[in-house]
């Protein structure tokens, strides 16, 4: 497809439709002519010739079928014999000019060239912030119906039309202009709105690497300051990212590791962890926390490797299972098979295991793997990385401890990166903290907000996102603490069903779990968690002096100028 | 030699001198403006202008204008002739006629236009 030609569809139409209209008009003149030049008589049988008028009026009706009959006299035979060629010569025309035209409509470069110019005019004609995702699979359709759940405004890049056409399926709140285009193409990515300044994002999200390359290239060179997200697969690709300055680059296989090791590590943070990062109202349930011991690991592939690495650096000890001798002259105990059968997991000591990795590139193998370890040791600890998400049912039904499914756990990534920059530095304090105080939290926080996922979203105290509060601080204002801050605005002694987490201030100082009476300042930026309602309450609260007014003070403030007259003068 | 520049020049120029035929003479009188000549103008000057279609560059979309203009002038003379013939029953007096051949006059100018970018098209290409 060519892009940059998109706007000349009229063009095309014209160009197609040039010989065929020449045709048309040709004809035309031939019949009106002739009908002007063959003998004919008046209304009074004088001999008389037809004017072009009514030459042209009569070869119009006629020629167009509709057939008023002879007007304005009746005709001689002469003009009957002329009007003969001219009703043969006129559908000889009409055919011609239409069975172009529908020919030039069902051309598939044409439709193409309709479909590209309708997609740029709905991005041209977007005025809200949005969203660039690029790939419509599984976890491009997680990313869009969460963020489009967020309000969000989402633009999609797809290659399999049938994926593309997918997305009108789906019932999602908002429109989403959708481009079947390789996004690795750079005009298509500027079609799609890259440089406008309302995009506020790119995901590269396709299952190929190399055009998620293409995309962090592109990103990086046509708008330098927009934050692009790259999900790749292998270490190479993203070294290659990070050689350019991507900051984003998701791995999912190197992020499942890293969260093995958070779970073995601090059970307690990797459960809130998990709590944060889901996707808005699912339920997360309190799983078995992974034991400590014999790992048994079958496949050992690019995400074996990344596991293999993650269990010894926590101090497991750690059996392989696989075809081929580790690559690498590991120092983990190699075991040769495919860990289906159970002669090699019998081999690799499952009995005395405390958990196994079911990590190869089959689902089905992986699923054999786990069942049969389950038959030999009932009480191990299954770990189970799916591939494709439409063997969903079967994993579902099997109930492993952790499933590794790459597409939901790079959607979460981008969600969390995109909605609320300010949770990865939380989470990294969260890391890092002690588990004890983890477990504290955890158990705080669930039991206020229960097990569901809730809401994680950011809010900084400036002119745009926090008005009433801003102005109220600017000038040295009140100290306001947070206490008297989370209220509800109908009911002041009801605090709103939400918590602040961590706290960013301009001079770069954070604080994490900030105290009831700490003071907000300006500039601040908060990071709250709590439910759907209790966001639009605060936004309420401090976009409006009045309800802010009343939040803080009690005072129920009236709204319009006539009334703040009246209850200035009624106040002493 | 390219048959789709000959045919193209062809249509332009033709459609030039046919209206600049039916617009010689003294203006106001009928005897001087052939209606056939009109009609073979009107017919031509379509012809050239969908042979325009299409053309992207910035001398094209020109060309298209002033054939687009030249239409218009034409196709409002047959109308004006058209009414003074069989609707307002005076048949073509010297008032109509004159109209109807002032008209064409402003065709004449817009084709004479589009000769001129013609010319110009050639020599700048200088092949």
């Amino acid at each position: 497809m060519i892009y940059g030609r998109h706007r000349g569809v009229i063009f095309l139409v014209l160009r197609r439709m040039r010989a065929p209209l020449a045709a048309l008009i040709t004809i035309f003149a031939v019949s009106v002519l002739g009908l002007t030049i063959v003998p004919g008589v008046d209304a009074q049988g004088e001999p008389a010739r037809m004017s072009f008028f009514h030459a042209f009026y009569f070869i119009s009706y006629t020629a167009t079928t509709i057939g008023f009959g002879e007007v304005p006299t009746t005709f001689t035979e002469a003009q009957r014999m002329w009007v003969l060629v001219c009703i043969y010569l006129s559908v000889v025309g009409w055919a011609y000019t239409l069975g172009s035209l529908f020919a030039l409509l069902q051309d598939k470069t044409f439709q193409d060239a309709l479909r590209t110019e309708r997609f740029a005019r709905e991005v041209r004609r977007l005025s809200e912030p949005f969203y660039l995702v690029c790939g419509y699979g599984e976890t491009g359709r997680l990313v869009t119906r969460a963020l489009d759940h967020m309000g969000m405004r989402v633009v999609a890049l797809e290659m399999d039309p049938a994926k593309a056409a997918e997305l009108d399926l789906h019932g999602l709140y908002a429109d989403v202009p959708t481009l079947v285009a390789d996004a690795g193409q750079p005009e298509a990515l500027r079609i799609a709105g890259l440089e406008k300044p309302q995009c506020k994002g790119i995901m590269a999200l396709t299952n190929n690497d190399e055009t998620n390359l293409a995309i962090a290239i592109t990103a990086r060179l046509l708008a330098p300051g927009l934050p692009a997200l790259c999900r790749c697969q292998t270490t190479e690709v993203a070294a290659n990212m990070a050689s350019f300055g991507t900051r984003h680059i998701i791995n999912p296989f190197e992020k499942f590791g890293e969260y093995l090791a958070l779970a073995l590590h601090s059970p307690s943070a990797f459960h809130l962890l998990e709590w944060l990062t889901g996707i808005a109202g699912n339920e997360v349930k309190p799983h078995r926390d992974p034991p400590r011991g014999h790992w048994v690991l079958c496949g050992y592939g690019d995400f074996g490797r990344l596991l293999a690495r993650a269990l010894d650096e926590e101090g497991m000890r750690v059996t392989l299972i696989d075809r081929e001798p580790p690559p690498d002259g590991t120092r983990y105990r190699w075991v040769r098979g495919d860990g289906t059968g159970a002669p090699a997991l019998l081999e690799a000591d499952i009995r005395g295991a405390c958990g196994v990795v079911a990590c190869t590139g089959n689902d089905v193998n992986n699923l054999s793997i786990c069942v049969t370890a389950r038959e030999l040791n009932p009480g191990v600890f299954v770990v189970v990385r799916q591939n494709h998400f439409g063997n969903n049912p079967l994993f579902e039904a099997f109930e492993s401890d952790a499933s590794v499914v790459p597409s939901r756990i790079i959607a979460h990534e981008c969600l969390a990166i995109l909605t609320t920059p300010l949770l990865a530095p939380f989470l990294t304090r969260l890391k890092a903290s002690r588990e004890d105080w983890a477990a504290a939290l955890l158990k705080r926080l669930t039991e206020r907000f229960d097990w569901r996922v809730p809401l994680v979203w950011s809010v900084r105290v400036n002119a745009r996102e926090a008005p009433a509060l801003f102005s109220l601080l600017m000038p040295a204002g009140p100290e306001v603490t947070l206490e008297a801050l989370l209220r509800d605005h109908g009911r002041r002694d009801q605090a709103l069903e939400c918590e602040v987490l961590y706290i960013s201030r301009d001079d770069g100082s954070n604080t994490l779990l900030p105290a009831g009476n700490y003071a907000v300042r300006p500039g601040d930026e908060l990071l709250l968690v709590g439910r759907r309602p209790a966001r639009s309450h605060l936004a309420l609260t401090l976009e409006n002096p009045n309800t802010l007014d009343y939040v803080l003070t009690g005072n129920d403030a009236p709204g319009g100028w006539i009334w703040q007259q009246l209850a200035r003068r009624g106040r002493p | 030699m390219n048959l789709e520049k000959v045919v193209f020049g062809f249509f332009i120029v033709f459609a030039a001198t046919l209206n600049f035929g039916f617009f010689v003479g003294q203006l106001d009188n009928a005897q001087h403006h052939d209606i056939y000549e009109l009609f073979a103008a009107i017919v031509v000057n379509l012809i050239a202008t969908v042979l325009k279609f299409g053309d992207r560059t910035q001398i094209g979309a020109i060309h298209l204008s002033t054939s687009l203009v030249a239409d218009l002038q034409l196709l409002a003379a047959a109308a004006v002739w058209a009414w003074a013939t069989h609707i307002a029953g005076t048949g073509l007096d010297p008032a109509y006629t004159a109209k109807v051949v002032s008209l064409s006059g402003g065709a004449l100018f817009a084709n004479v236009v589009s000769v001129i970018i013609l010319i110009a098209e050639t020599i700048m290409q200088r092949r």
